[in-house]
Parts: structure tokens; C-alpha cells; sequence
């Protein structure tokens, strides 16, 4: 069969031609005209190449920093960033990842019409990027390409579904109803975040009642906030490279000829990431902007009122300040989880040193702490949002033993979701062929009972974590009213009592 | 017509609000061309769109472009965005 083989060989394994007949496959499911299925399919097929564009600038960039760190400390340096990732691991797992991503897609709406969950997680990228996340842990084990697709659609559809229903009762305090769901892999950092609110924050203000400087709102611009984060990163190892290792040894690694050439040079490679991964993100942005309608289209026929699950930014309105004052604190967990690594947890138990990213911390930091204010204010914000720092930090390092030989690559995911499952799940695959395959079936039927449970007696009955926090809000504003009105009263009556004497 | 709908990322909300201001504009039976993006690339590009719609915070960032933003607090409400629309568009005929 040649008409076969060649489909099988030579287009259906290409990832880019792939992804842009899964395009037009939606396109033509959505009734769209001729002209704009083809313009979709053609523009998701060079989105998926300019991927494979952007991966190169990326690594040329980042592995020099690399052999900086180690240099500099002795120990694997890593700034987790998803784009970056993702497109190195598009080279080699493209095709599974693409057919991870409409396998994963079908299972989560199976499990939205079939089970007490009824969510639609429509954020294109995160389904991009776990897709990707779980192709490369199965690939460790001893399975082949079919199955990695088969086994990698139940724990995508199934993370889809469960994190919105964990994040539910939180989100709910957040936006004050139903109507939408957190459908961002970081929702363990907010489920966090909200928690621990609940218990530190019963008597702490809103961070809405703060003023807030500013200065920061320039780092809401990616590419800003992704080439500055790596300018500084290359200043200080280039840096410190040159105290510990002296003139010659130290400018060799960047090949250059003096000082001020080698700092220089470290900002240019900078510059560069940032570059890479603007390139990386048209691409994505390409490949969604045609992907996603297609993806909604569908679920609405397939599982009408079911709850939109959507990106981390959606919550932000609900709490502007609490996004600052999140980034500030969840970086700072970084940092210190930063500090960790390099003194104990590095020399000790083997774990790369992860450099805090400033747009990981900003999103997931942002988002934790608009969580932690929803339970806990002020408080619940600061607190909430350091320990989602702390965990993004560790979790990250931790993940990178699961992700065998791109585990080398300097870059890494950097949610707290891809973190958690990519733990579990690569642990669980290390039981053997039939021993991981049966975990990995105990593990989905676990999350997926845990998760209905979940929602049936806690989100379903309106469960309110943190009403301790809003209700002392309410009485000190009523109090704050009385007091107000009170002294007007007074006012009042001085002023009329003046007018008679 | 070209709209270009900004998020901080140009991936998840952008594509949100991509998707609905489709609809929108569908209902109100306009032909334009809709885009996503972020910051950077939608500063670049309002020379050849007629619109930008984002949401409170990010509009202060787009402050001083040539051409009319719109600030959409709901990026699900797709009435809200058809009467943003609406609103721009009458603005321009005037």
C-alpha cells in the first residue's frame, strides 16, 4: 500500500501538516468557508515551523548560560520556561504530541458528559504544553508511539477536567459565581494560595484597599518581562564566573577578549532568549488563534452548559493589586527557594539550581496571589503567593528527573500543575510495562472519583472557604460606614445647632 | 476591518476575546479580520488595524495610539464587546 505508507510516512508523522489537518478537520466541523479553511489549515502548519524557528535562537541562547552557571556553582542551572521547552520537544515528539492534544481534548469532554464534572478547558497553550509534558515522561518507559498517544489522552483529558474542579470552590470566592472556571496548569499554587488564606488571613484587609506603586505594570509585557529576567541572569554569572574562575578561563567560555566584552556579550545572549521565545509565541499564537474556536465549536454541541475553563489572566480584574503584591511575593519564595537549592538541597540531593523566571512568577504569582486574597487578604495574598513561589521553584527541579534526556536542556516547565502530575505520573511509569500501565489506570480512576466527589460535596453545595475573612471584611466596613455616618450626624447637628444659637 | 485584541501573553485571554468579538461581529454582520496579541506586537501593528479592544489594565499600557481603544471587562460577554463595537464604530463616522 504506497498511498498508505506515503500518508502515514510522509504527512500524517510530520507534526506541522498534522496539526493543520486537525485544523481543517475543525474548520470544516464549524461549516467555515473554503477559503478560510485552507488560509486556517496553512497558518496553524507554518505556526507549528515557526516553533521549530524560534527553538533554535532559544537554545543558542540559553546554553552558554548553562556552562556559565556550572562554572560559576558547580551545578546544573535551569530557567523554566514553557515555550522554550516545548519547542525543543517538538522536534522530536511533535507527531504524538498533536495527536495527545485531540485525543486528550475527546476524553475530556467523554468525562464532561459522562461524569458529574462539566468543564471545558479552553486554553489552547497549557493544552499544548501538558500534552507535551506527559508525551516526554511516557516516552521514558518502555511503551510505544501508539500507546504514549492512547495513555497520554486519559491523563490529559483527566487533568483537564479534575484542576478546574479542585480550583472551583476558590475560583468561586474570587468571582462571586459559577459562570467561569480556572483553566490555567497552575491551579495548584492557587488552590494553595486559597488555603492557606483561609487559615492566615480571618482578620487581614483586601489588598484592593492598598496603594500600589506603579513601577511594575511594565513587567505585564511578556517580552519585557522575559528578555529583562535573562539580561539580569547572564550580569550575574557572567559576573560571578569572572571572580571565581579569573580573566582568561572565564572569557573563554563566551569567547571574548576583555571584560566589559564578556559582561556584553552575556546581555546580547539575553536579548537573544528574549527574541526566541517572542518567535516561539507567534508561532503558538498562529496555531491557537485558528485551534481553540475550533475546540469550543465542538464542546458546545458535544456538552452544552458545560463551564468555561480559561487562562490565569481572567482573574486578575477581580483583584489588580492582589497581582502585584503576588509577583513580588511569589518571587520572592523563588529566590529564597533559589538560595535553597544552591546551599542544601543541591550538594545534597542532586537537584538542578532553578532560576526564578520572572514570567512564570508574575502569571502564577499574580493569579496566587488574587486566590489568597479572595480567602485571606492581605495576608492570604503575601503568604499564599510565597509558598506558590516556593513550590513552582521545587517542584520544577523535581520534575527534571522524570523528563530523562531533555531534563539536560537548561530549560524546564514552569507551572505547579505540569510539576505535581509530571512527578507522579513519571514515578508511577517507573514500575515497569504493566506495573506503570496498571498504576496509571488506578491513578485516573482515583483522580477522576476524587475529583466528582470533589464536586459533588463541596463545589455543587456552595462551599465557602474563607467566609471567616469576608464576613470581617463586612463588619469593618459596616463599621467604618456607621463610624462615617456618625460623624457626619454630628457635623450635621453642630451645624444646625450653630445656625440656632 | 482589522481588530486586534491584546492579553499580556497574546496566547490565552487575546484568543478569548479573538473568539467572541468573531461572534460579535457575526451578529452585527461586519466582515473584519480579528488578531490576537500582546503588547509589543499590538503596538506594532495598530498602524494597520482600526481598533484595539483589552481589558482595563493593559489599555493603560496602549495609551497613545493612533487609533481608538476599547476596554472590555467581561471577555465572555459577547453583547458587551458588540457594543463596544458598535460604539467605535459610530465614533468614526462622526
Amino acid at each position: 500500500m504506497p498511498v498508505v505508507n506515503f500518508l502515514v510516512n510522509e504527512v500524517l508523522s510530520v507534526p506541522a501538516y498534522l496539526v493543520g489537518i486537525i485544523v481543517a478537520v475543525g474548520l470544516i466541523a464549524l461549516n467555515k468557508s473554503v477559503g478560510q479553511i485552507v488560509g486556517g489549515a496553512l497558518k496553524a502548519t507554518l505556526g507549528f515551523l515557526i516553533l521549530g524557528a524560534g527553538a533554535g535562537v532559544v537554545v543558542n541562547a540559553l546554553s552558554p548560560l548553562g556552562e556559565l552557571i556550572l562554572a560559576a556553582t558547580g551545578a546544573q542551572g535551569v530557567v523554566p520556561t514553557n515555550e522554550a521547552i516545548v519547542s525543543i520537544a517538538a522536534a522530536q515528539f511533535g507527531a504524538q504530541v498533536a495527536w495527545t492534544m485531540i485525543g486528550g481534548f475527546a476524553i475530556s469532554l467523554l468525562i464532561a458528559r459522562f461524569t458529574p464534572l462539566k468543564y471545558v478547558f479552553l486554553t489552547g497553550h497549557h493544552i499544548f504544553f501538558m500534552a507535551t509534558m506527559l508525551t516526554v515522561v511516557l516516552s521514558v518507559a518502555d511503551l510505544s508511539n501508539t500507546m504514549i498517544v492512547v495513555v497520554g489522552s486519559l491523563l490529559l483529558g483527566t487533568i483537564m477536567q479534575i484542576m478546574p474542579t479542585f480550583a472551583q470552590p476558590f475560583t468561586r470566592r474570587v468571582t462571586g459565581n459559577n459562570t467561569l472556571a480556572m483553566g490555567h496548569f497552575g491551579s495548584l499554587g492557587y488552590i494553595t494560595a486559597g488555603a492557606i488564606g483561609t487559615v492566615v488571613g480571618k482578620k487581614s484587609r483586601s489588598t484592593e484597599d492598598l496603594h500600589v506603586p506603579e513601577g511594575l505594570r511594565f513587567l505585564r509585557d511578556s517580552m519585557v518581562a522575559t528578555a529583562l529576567s535573562m539580561v539580569i541572569f547572564y550580569i550575574v554569572f557572567t559576573t560571578w564566573t569572572w571572580i571565581k574562575l579569573g580573566d582568561t578561563a572565564a572569557f573563554d567560555i563566551l569567547g571574548a577578549t576583555n571584560g566589559g566584552n564578556f559582561i556584553m556579550l552575556g546581555v546580547a545572549l539575553g536579548l537573544q532568549f528574549g527574541i526566541g521565545v517572542s518567535i516561539i509565541l507567534y508561532g503558538v499564537r498562529t496555531i491557537l488563534a485558528e485551534l481553540v474556536p475550533a475546540f469550543e465549536g465542538i464542546s458546545r454541541r458535544v456538552v452544552p452548559g458545560a463551564v468555561p475553563a480559561l487562562d490565569v489572566p481572567i482573574v486578575f480584574p477581580f483583584a489588580p493589586n492582589a497581582v502585584l503584591v503576588g509577583f513580588i511575593a511569589s518571587f520572592a519564595g523563588g529566590l529564597l527557594s533559589f538560595g535553597l537549592l544552591a546551599w542544601i538541597f543541591g550538594p545534597v540531593f542532586g537537584l538542578a539550581l532553578i532560576l526564578p523566571g520572572m514570567v512564570p512568577h508574575f502569571f502564577t504569582g499574580g493569579g496566587a496571589g488574587v486566590y489568597g486574597n479572595a480567602t485571606g487578604g492581605r495576608r492570604g495574598a503575601v503568604i499564599g503567593a510565597f509558598a506558590n513561589g516556593v513550590l513552582i521553584t521545587f517542584l520544577a527541579a523535581l520534575l527534571l528527573k522524570v523528563l530523562g534526556s531533555l531534563g539536560f536542556e537548561n530549560t524546564t516547565f514552569g507551572d505547579a500543575d505540569f510539576g505535581w502530575f509530571g512527578i507522579v505520573v513519571g514515578n508511577v511509569v517507573k514500575l515497569g510495562a504493566i506495573g506503570g500501565l496498571v498504576g496509571l489506570a488506578v491513578l485516573i480512576v482515583v483522580l477522576l472519583f476524587g475529583a466528582s466527589r470533589y464536586q459533588q460535596r463541596l463545589v455543587n453545595v456552595e462551599w465557602k472557604p474563607g467566609l471567616e475573612h469576608s464576613e470581617w471584611v463586612a463588619e469593618e466596613e459596616a463599621a467604618e460606614k456607621a463610624a462615617i455616618a456618625e460623624e457626619a450626624a454630628r457635623k450635621k447637628a453642630a451645624a444646625t445647632g450653630g445656625e440656632t444659637s | 476591518m482589522k481588530v486586534i485584541c491584546v492579553c499580556g501573553m497574546g496566547l490565552g485571554t487575546s484568543i478569548l476575546l479573538k473568539m467572541n468579538t468573531d461572534k460579535a461581529m457575526k451578529q452585527l454582520g461586519i466582515d473584519a479580520d480579528v488578531d490576537a496579541a500582546d503588547i509589543g506586537t499590538a503596538k506594532g501593528a495598530a498602524g494597520q488595524a482600526d481598533f484595539v479592544l483589552t481589558s482595563a489594565e493593559l489599555a493603560e499600557e496602549l495609551e497613545g495610539l493612533p487609533i481608538p481603544i476599547r476596554v472590555i471587562n467581561n471577555f465572555m460577554d459577547v453583547d458587551e464587546i458588540s457594543a463596544a463595537i458598535t460604539d467605535v464604530l459610530n465614533l468614526e463616522q462622526l
